[in-house]
């Protein structure tokens, strides 16, 4: 192979040796394929192109997102409140880092029923070894989210290796973690945790001073433009097709438009909360380890082919084994910030429409159930729907039951939307 | 004219392999030499995937040697093969549909720089690949699941050509795929031996045989039966190869169709 030609564009050298070749390479280029033009109006035509094709990525659940907003707008003025919104975004912190788990599982292809139970043996483990141990409760906090991930661990463990259905294997979990939660709380039923310690202030500290929301939003912006631009300036050095520069700012400049305006709601109420700042930064950890590393690349290569994985030399059993584990933990962390919100673990702790919940976000947000294709991102948007609907129909006091229905078809609007568009990119070849 | 050398990178010698009471091969001896191709032929069940396998490493065999480049070799693990040079394309391609064509050209040999996924030069190394072999991809960053057979079937030649080996084998990497994309396969067949590559190509296709192979190796029965030099061998002599004998349906029908062309 010619490695020797890395200061030229490849297809100079080819020119200069083989002008037949690079005539054919030139012409290749199938007509019926739509190429992406230079410049905005290309970027325009692709989005069209796309959402004919069916490829919504996240458009459905923003859309979404904004028909809620202006819904309970007009239903209700204080829904898009300083504090309201404030709140929503604390309340699905902690739905929101299961779901983050949840996504890695459900790339794989697979389900983890048992996040709701994990999350609440969690608070259990966590409220016994800090209140009635008497431990420091960052150890408390540690063993905890540990056990979590340990407790993943084994059921990938059962998954991967005896090679039992993952639904089944994740159903007992959902039991067994359930039965164990309950024997740890023991009689009482109900440990309350400090309100003002570690936990506690999990979802109740707010960075106060309004530098520090407009302070992160600066930042956020600002490492967004750098690693963009440095990587169109090294693709540009490496000779291959780069962004032009217009679509880099315009992308920016919606960041900057979102970010400052969260920031600056946010210092219109208590100022950035801690909870936050903490799920945002686990967002862009795990974005980063699925999309721009090799362990990433092969969790997305078993959920495409499991067979082309293992060919490719990939550790099918231990990349399953870790995927669960994260699971594991984040339904851990997710368990922590449910407990910080009631200030205690109890009996009803993980229970409930949590799972369910946990599960619809990350699809909500545009993960596939069938594998290989969603983003931790889209567990953010996903639970941002689901809670602020929640919010939405407590400002109406609307009844439980109805809450539940409602939720219900959000959930079921969203699969069918990703059904059709799935239909649609098959029949547009890009399933 | 395209040159030979003289120590075939590839030689079985008496190679024998059992699988309980099945005699899969008996004696068979090939050899291939650097830019040439050499396909091999037989009906179903001659044994063809098993020594194809046997060179892959699949299944180690249990008589007779491996030479490679004139030196004995033992092959028995996928790996071993590797690690000598030696790259195979299955029939089912084994790529991830959802993942773009640079991810699959280097799935699980991903560069990395600082730890991190270097796509800037898997890209750029992705497209001087496909470029030196003339490959037609409209984009490398599309997944593969937009591809058509053919270019899916060239990208996973090209996945084999990465490690540089010396020795790549083909299996039916032209069914079941349509005229214009087998003609692009068999380009890059062509461009592989110009670049000095050994090739094995698996095939029961007679006219892409006679297209590109320089020899065709007949397996019958896991025996051989017969190594041919395609430019003087008529595709008749190959076929009674195949099925062992100068009179069967086969012969009959072609000396019937002669009769009739001549009356």
């Amino acid at each position: 192979m010619s490695t020797d030609k890395t200061s030229k564009a490849p297809q100079d050298t080819q020119v200069a040796e083989n002008p037949e070749a690079a005539a054919a390479a030139v012409t290749a280029v199938d007509p019926r394929l739509l190429v992406r033009e230079q410049g905005l109006a290309g970027y325009v035509g692709e989005f069209k192109r796309k959402m004919r094709a069916g490829d919504l990525g996240s458009l459905p659940v923003i859309v979404g997102l904004i028909a809620i907003c202006v819904i309970f707008q007009s239903l209700n003025s204080a829904f898009l409140s300083a504090e309201n919104i404030s709140n929503i975004t604390i309340t699905m912190v902690g739905t929101g880092m299961i779901s983050v788990g949840i996504v890695f599982v459900l790339l794989l292809g697979e389900i983890d029923l048992s996040v709701g139970s994990v999350s609440g043996a969690a608070s259990a483990l966590t409220a016994v070894f800090a209140v009635n141990q008497g431990w420091p409760e960052w150890v408390a906090v540690l063993t905890a989210v540990a056990a979590g991930a340990a407790i993943g661990a084994v059921h990938g463990f059962f998954f991967a290796v005896l090679g039992a259905p993952a639904f089944a294997v994740t159903l007992a979990g959902l039991l067994f973690w359930l039965g164990f939660m309950l024997q740890v709380l023991g009689e009482n039923g109900t440990i309350n945790l400090k309100s003002d310690g570690l936990i506690g202030q999990l979802t109740t500290y707010f960075f106060a001073d309004v530098a520090a929301a407009y302070g992160l939003a600066a930042l956020v912006v600002a490492v967004f433009f750098a690693t963009s631009y440095l990587g169109n300036r090294r693709r540009e050095a490496a000779g291959i097709p780069t962004r032009p520069l217009s679509e880099t700012v315009l992308r920016t400049a919606l960041l900057a438009v979102v970010s400052f305006a969260a920031a600056y709601m946010y210092n219109q109420y208590k100022g950035l909360p801690l909870a936050t700042v903490i799920f945002l930064a686990f967002l862009v950890l795990t974005d980063f380890l699925l999309r721009r590393t090799t362990y990433g690349r092969k969790v997305f290569a078993l959920g495409g082919s499991v067979e082309a994985s293992r060919r490719a030399g990939i550790n099918v059993t231990a990349i399953r084994i870790s995927c669960f584990a994260i699971s594991g933990l984040f339904a851990a962390i997710g368990g922590l910030f449910l407990a910080s919100k009631i200030a205690s673990a109890n009996q009803s702790a993980g229970t409930g429409d949590l799972l369910m919940n946990a599960i619809a976000a990350a699809v909500i947000g545009g993960t596939s159930l069938f594998g290989g294709r969603g983003r931790t991102w889209n567990a953010l948007l996903g639970v941002m729907v689901i809670v602020s609907i929640q919010y939405g129909l407590q400002l109406e006091s609307i009844a439980e039951p109805v809450k539940y229905m409602i939720t219900a078809g959000v959930l079921l609007t969203t699969v069918v939307i990703d059904s059709i568009t799935r239909k649609t990119q098959k029949t547009a070849g890009r399933a | 004219m395209v040159h030979v050398s003289a120590t075939p990178v590839l030689a079985l010698r008496g190679v024998s392999k059992r699988f309980g009471a099945v005699q899969a091969l008996t004696d068979v001896e090939l050899e291939v030499h650097a830019g040439e191709v050499v396909a091999l032929v037989g009906d179903n069940g001659a044994g063809k995937s098993t020594l194809v396998k046997t060179i892959a490493g699949v299944h180690p065999i249990d008589e007779g040697a491996i030479e490679w480049d004139g030196k004995t070799v033992q092959i028995n693990k996928p790996n071993d093969a590797q690690q000598l040079g030696i790259a195979t394309v299955y029939q089912d391609l084994a790529l991830c549909d959802n993942i773009d064509v640079v991810g699959n050209l280097f799935l699980g040999r991903e560069l990395t720089r600082r730890g991190v996924l270097d796509e800037v030069e898997m890209e750029r190394r992705a497209r001087e690949l496909l470029t030196t072999l003339s490959i037609r991809i409209p984009s490398v960053r599309i997944p593969i699941a937009s591809l058509s057979g053919g270019q899916r079937q060239t990208v996973a030649i090209a996945r084999s050509m990465l490690g540089d080996p010396k020795l790549v084998i083909l299996d039916e990497p032209t069914a079941a795929l349509g005229v214009e994309q087998t003609a692009q396969v068999l380009d890059l067949i062509e461009r592989l031996r110009e670049r000095g590559h050994a090739v094995i190509l698996i095939s029961h296709n007679m006219a892409d045989v006679k297209a590109v192979a320089d020899k065709v190796a007949v397996l019958r029965l896991g025996r051989n039966n017969g190594v041919f030099e395609v430019k003087t061998t008529s595709q008749e002599e190959i076929i009674s190869a195949i099925t062992g004998a100068t009179d069967n349906a086969v012969t009959r029908r072609a000396a019937r169709a002669n009769g009739e062309d001549s009356q």
